[in-house]
Order: structure tokens, then C-alpha cells, then sequence
């Protein structure tokens, strides 16, 4: 953890590595690096938000930006989130491609009518004129006793506005490939930066690549049941079908990556197989991105369900402060696991 | 500052087709030939007139839910415009805006608005991107005294002052916020108090009058281009006509008497006799425009009714952009 870093229980933003020949890179730090590789290649590309210039963002990952790209580029904002969403607005219109930041999802909130009424509208309501290649980046999430307006997963709200892209990526190889499609998009995108996987290292490539939005990921394949796990949830996830496997159930495991557009297609695939389908996220289940699915999978593939469909979520309340209760709330593998084995 | 002929003749030629156009949407609206709610400018066309005068084509405008004068002064189109308000495939938004949503990316208006105060964040925007690409270009954000007491307002003009941007805050003060006066929603009378909260000049004018707002606008746009930074002007002007819809007298909010007052210094009237008195235009040369201005918006209505309303399967484009091969 760097010593400026006022999150006590946030990981460091973790730096590249080399291991067994293969290039490892921090959750955080591929935010850095694309973010500078991208800047380099796209002079219509800058950084506004609270902190992310001199401090480099308050979980660092935009650390390193402002010393090589100068203070025009990575641009310290005042606490103004309203204004920091329509400085993107206006700035993307005019041709440029900003990246916007808010720091925490939950001041998302403060932004609503920037974000809900202007950005996501303004194409439609100008009659197509118009092109908002804007990325708001955000960390979402909990597990860091950040408390109840610090740590929540808002993505089906964002998801209910038509105009908007919701892009949750669960690795660093996510973090690289989907933030380099959101900027390269002529669309609205909220880029969930989950904050408990910031030092989480994984292999990354060195050049720039995209991963498409709205193309969901097959992490493990398998026969017995189909476990959707959105954002961080893909790791408790992998964990849980680790365990099961050994259990005799054989989990197939689908990363959506991007909830709006939602691959569908994917999942349904998947259902037709396994017949069985488990939606795992941290939101709170009421409402939450597994509803969707679920009623989605019902439309689509009903005859092929051996089974009710299982939602594994946090319940229906605000995120609780202690650690003790906290841990209770956001689901783990242990609850996947428990989820799965309900269908059976 | 010298102002010629030329600038006073535009100046009433942009008021009258922002009057004229306005006072047949109001007839189309009472006439329920124009759906949806209908935000009409008349009384204050000095205010868009002469700032928009004073600007570069492409020089960026956001705009309110009074929008329609800010776009014809900066140039609109009337067929489009008219369309537009019918919910027509020809107009500006392809019929999927309407009054609220008017705009003209050609002509820099980056769109009315639906949400009070939400056009100034984004002109700040606009202002950013003109300081970054260096291109020499301003921002203007027309806002009325009622949007300077919601929160996005505030956190605009903080923001384009503490990154001294070129951006020009334009209030249109006419003393109501829809039907509540001024002195029962904020404890100030003159809204440019505020400027100086935020660190940037500002300056009082007469919204009545064509002729002070192109002077003032001109000279805060010269400094802006400059770099000095942000200013604001509010300038003190008057709806003739209700928040929403047309009648305007025998309401409940203000006095019949205090509207006949303000018209009395309708600004078309006034600048009217000040072109007749310094010579510039006699009556009968005046009354040519607005002939040929009322035939152009005749035009439109006609344009307008017999254009095609958009089809069914327009209602889902346009909601995303597709990616064009690189």
C-alpha cells in the first residue's frame, strides 16, 4: 500500500512483475498503464475528477498520469460532481474523448441528472446528431468497512438507463482490454473499477488490446449447473465451482464482463446445457442484474431449467460498517457454493 | 463602442425571427396543433439576439427549456425548427426531441434542455475543450435566474472559474422561476451578486434592450477570448407569455398591470424606434422584414404539416452510436 493511500484494507494498486516468463500486472496499475498508453496514441484523451492530477486518485490509480501528461490533461476537479460529469458531456461532444472520474459509485448519485438525463439522452433526443465518446471510471464495491455510502455495486441503476454502457471487469486483463473499448466507444460508458481487487495481479499483455463490450467470457466450462458471477464475484466464484468440482458438480462459469449490453446469448447457451442456472453478484438482490437474467433465461430458456433459478446477493440493506457484519453481507464462495447446491 | 448599421439591422432582423416564429408556435400550441409543452421566448429576444451577434459561428451555446430563441438568434433553421415542435422525421431532432430538445451541432447550440440549470455543466465542457485544442473558441450558457439556485449551476461556475475557462455565463433574470417571483426564492435582487462568489466579473444590462446586451456581451467575449477567464451577465428582462403554453395575463403569480408595464418596453419596440429616430430604417422598411420574415414562418408551418411524422422502427436508433471501422 502506498503511504498516501487513505484507504487503510485497500491493496495497492500493484506494479508489473515478471514470473515464469509471463508479464503479471496489479488490478490498479493496468488502469494506469492503459490509461498513459492510450493518452500517448489519442491526444483527444484526458483525465478529469476529484484528485486523480497530483494525487494520482485516491486509490492510485491514475498515480504517474500528470507528471507525463501535464496538468491540462489530467485534470484536478473541484468537488463537483455534476459538473465533472457535464465538463465530460461538453468536452465529448466537442470531439474529445474524456475520461471522467468519480471516484465512488455511490456519488454516482450526486451526478444522477448529468448522467441519466443529459449524457445517456443526448444522442436520441438530438436526433443521432450528436456522439458522447465519454468514459466515467468509479470504484465500486465493498469489503473495506467503508460503510453504507463507500461500498455499494449501483450497476443496475445505470443499467435501466437506455444510452448508457455498464462495464464491470472482474481481473487486470479486463481492466485493459475493456477501459481501452470503452474509450475507443462513441458511447456513454461507466467503467466499475472494483476496489477490492485493486492489487490483484494477473497476466496482462504490454500493447493496448480491446475486449469487445457486451461479449460475456466462458471462465470455466462444465456440464452440471451455469453460475453467472459479475465484477469481483468471478473470483468467490471460481473458488465456489473449485470446490464443487471436487463434490462431483461440474459449474460452468460465465463473466459477463459487461452487464449493459448483457450477453445473453451466452448465458442461454449455457442454460440449454447445463440446465441449471445460479446469478451471483454484490448488489443487493431485489432488482439486482440476476432479476434481469433470471427473467431473461425464463423467456428464453425455460423448457431447458431443471430447476428454480438461484441468486446468490447481498441482502436487501444498506452496506453494513463492521467487519464482522460486512463479511456477512457480501456473498462469498462459501455462499456460492451453498447457492449451487440448492439446485440439486 | 461603434456600432454600425449593419449590426443594428441584424440585431432586429434575429429578434423578429425569434418573435415572429414564437408568436405562431403559440398560436399552433392554443390551436393544439403542436403536442407536448411549449417554453415561449417572447419578451426576451434582446438577450439572445445580442449576445448571439456578438459570437463566432461556432462559438458553443447551451440553452434551457426556453430554448428556441437562443437557436433561431444563433441562425436555426425554421422548417427544421417547426418540424421539430410537430414531432416530424424533417426536424432538428428527427422528431425524438422536440421544443425541449432543439438543437444544432452545425451551428454549436449543443442543445435546449429539459432540466433547469443542466446546460451550464455542459457548456463548461465545451469551454474545456476549446482551452485544450487551443481552437480560440468561447462557451456560452444561457440560464435563467430560477436555474441559479440549483446546485449544477453552482458547481459550474465554481469549476469555470477555478480553471479559468473561457466561458461566458449569460443570466436571463425575467424575475420569475416558472411561477414563483424572485424575492420569494432567493434573499438577493440581483442575481449577478453571485459572479463574485465564484471569483469572476459581472455586470447588470438591460435585457430589454438589443443594442446594451451586444455592447456588454462584446466586450466580455473579447476579454473571455483573452483568457481571462469566466464572466457573467444578467441581464434583466421579462416573459411576456406564462412559463408554459401562451396566455401571460389573468394569472394568479403577477399582476396584469405589471405585464402592460414591461411591454411597454417590448424590445422589439424599443429598438424599433431607435432605428426610425437615428434614421438607420424608416417604418415601411421595417415592416418589410417582418413581412418577409412572417412569410418564411408561414413556410415552415406549411413544410412542417406536410412532412411525414418519423416511423415506428425510427423510435429505437440512434440510442447508441455504432462503431465506425477504424
Amino acid at each position: 500500500m502506498s503511504p498516501d493511500n487513505i484507504f487503510e484494507g485497500a491493496n495497492e494498486s500493484g506494479g508489473t512483475e515478471e514470473k515464469d516468463g509471463e508479464r503479471k500486472l496489479g488490478y490498479g496499475a493496468a488502469v494506469v498503464e492503459t490509461m498513459a498508453q492510450i493518452m500517448r496514441e489519442d491526444e483527444s484523451v484526458f483525465i478529469a475528477g476529484e484528485d486523480v492530477g497530483a494525487h494520482g486518485g485516491v486509490f492510485g490509480y491514475y498515480r504517474g498520469l500528470q507528471p507525463e501528461f501535464g496538468e491540462d490533461r489530467v485534470v484536478d476537479t473541484p468537488i463537483a460532481e455534476q459538473a465533472i460529469i457535464g465538463l465530460g458531456i461538453g468536452a465529448a461532444v466537442q470531439g474529445l474523448r474524456p475520461v471522467v472520474d468519480l471516484m465512488f459509485m455511490d456519488f454516482i448519485c450526486v451526478a444522477m441528472d448529468q448522467i441519466v438525463n443529459q449524457a445517456a439522452k443526448l444522442k436520441y433526443m438530438f436526433g443521432g446528431g450528436a456522439k458522447l465518446p465519454l468514459t466515467i471510471t468509479t470504484a465500486g464495491g465493498g469489503g473495506l468497512s467503508a460503510a453504507a455510502q463507500h461500498s455499494q455495486s449501483l450497476e443496475a441503476m445505470l443499467c435501466h438507463v437506455p444510452g448508457l454502457k455498464v462495464v464491470m471487469p472482474s481481473d487486470a486483463y479486463e481492466v485493459k482490454g475493456l477501459l481501452t473499448a470503452c474509450i475507443r466507444e462513441d458511447n456513454p460508458t461507466v467503467f466499475i473499477i472494483n476496489k477490492r481487487k485493486l492489487g490483484d495481479a494477473c497476466h496482462v499483455p504490454e500493447e493496448l488490446f480491446e475486449i469487445p463490450l457486451g461479449k460475456g467470457h466462458i471462465v470455466r466450462e462444465g456440464s452440471d449447473a451455469t453460475v453467472v458471477a459479475i465484477g469481483r464475484m468471478v473470483e468467490e466464484a471460481t473458488k465456489a465451482a473449485e470446490t464443487l468440482s471436487d463434490e462431483g458438480i461440474d459449474c460452468e462459469l460465465i463473466n459477463p464482463r459487461t452487464v449493459q449490453p448483457l450477453d445473453i446469448d451466452l448465458i442461454v447457451e449455457s442454460v440449454s446445457k447445463t440446465g441449471h442456472l445460479v446469478i451471483v453478484h454484490e448488489a443487493v438482490r431485489f432488482g439486482g442484474i440476476g432479476a434481469e437474467i433470471a427473467a431473461q433465461i425464463q423467456e428464453k430458456a425455460f423448457d431447458y431449467l431443471d430447476a428454480p433459478i438461484e441468486r446468490v446477493a447481498a441482502p436487501f440493506s444498506p452496506v453494513p460498517f463492521s467487519p464482522v457484519l460486512e463479511k456477512k453481507y457480501i456473498p462469498d464462495a462459501e455462499r456460492i457454493s451453498a447457492g449451487i447446491k440448492n439446485l440439486f | 463602442m461603434d456600432i454600425t448599421d449593419e449590426i443594428l439591422i441584424d440585431l432586429y432582423k434575429r429578434m423578429v425571427r425569434v418573435r415572429l416564429f414564437e408568436e405562431e408556435a403559440g398560436r399552433l400550441a392554443e390551436s393544439a396543433r403542436l403536442p407536448g409543452f411549449l417554453h415561449l421566448y417572447v419578451g426576451e429576444e434582446a438577450v439572445a439576439a445580442g449576445v448571439c451577434a456578438a459570437l463566432k459561428n461556432e462559438d458553443q451555446i447551451t440553452s434551457t427549456h426556453r430554448g428556441h430563441g437562443h437557436l433561431l438568434a444563433k441562425g436555426g433553421d425554421f422548417n427544421r425548427m417547426m418540424a421539430e415542435l410537430m414531432g416530424k422525421a424533417t426536424g432538428y431532432c428527427n422528431g425524438k426531441g422536440g421544443s425541449m430538445h432543439i438543437c444544432d451541432l452545425d451551428l454549436a447550440m449543443l442543445g435546449a434542455n429539459g432540466i433547469v440549470g443542466a446546460g451550464v455543466p455542459i457548456a463548461v465542457g465545451a469551454a474545456f475543450a476549446n482551452r485544450l485544442t487551443g481552437n480560440g473558441l468561447i462557451s456560452v450558457s444561457f440560464f435563467g435566474d430560477g436555474a441559479t439556485n440549483i446546485g449544477a449551476f453552482h458547481e459550474a461556475a465554481n469549476m469555470a472559474a477555478a480553471l479559468s475557462l473561457p466561458m461566458l455565463f449569460i443570466c436571463e433574470n425575467n424575475e420569475y422561476a416558472e411561477y414563483s417571483p424572485r424575492h420569494r426564492t432567493m434573499a438577493i435582487t440581483d442575481v449577478i451578486e453571485r459572479a463574485a462568489a465564484y471569483g469572476f466579473p459581472g455586470a447588470i444590462v438591460d435585457g430589454m434592450d438589443c443594442v446594451a446586451v451586444f455592447e456588454a456581451a462584446s466586450l466580455a467575449i473579447e476579454k473571455i477570448r483573452s483568457g481571462e477567464g469566466p464572466m457573467m451577465l444578467e441581464c434583466k428582462t421579462y416573459r411576456f407569455y406564462d412559463h408554459v403554453g401562451v396566455k401571460g395575463t389573468a394569472s394568479n403569480y403577477r399582476t396584469d398591470e405589471e405585464v402592460e408595464e414591461m411591454k411597454k418596453r417590448d424590445p422589439l419596440l424599443v429598438h424599433e424606434a431607435r432605428l426610425i429616430e437615428s434614421g438607420v430604417m424608416s417604418a415601411d422598411s421595417l415592416q418589410a422584414i417582418k413581412d418577409e420574415i412572417q412569410k418564411e414562418v408561414d413556410k415552415s408551418v406549411e413544410f412542417a404539416e406536410e412532412s411525414p411524422f418519423p416511423e415506428v422502427e425510427e423510435m429505437l436508433l440512434d440510442v447508441y452510436s455504432k462503431r465506425e471501422p477504424s
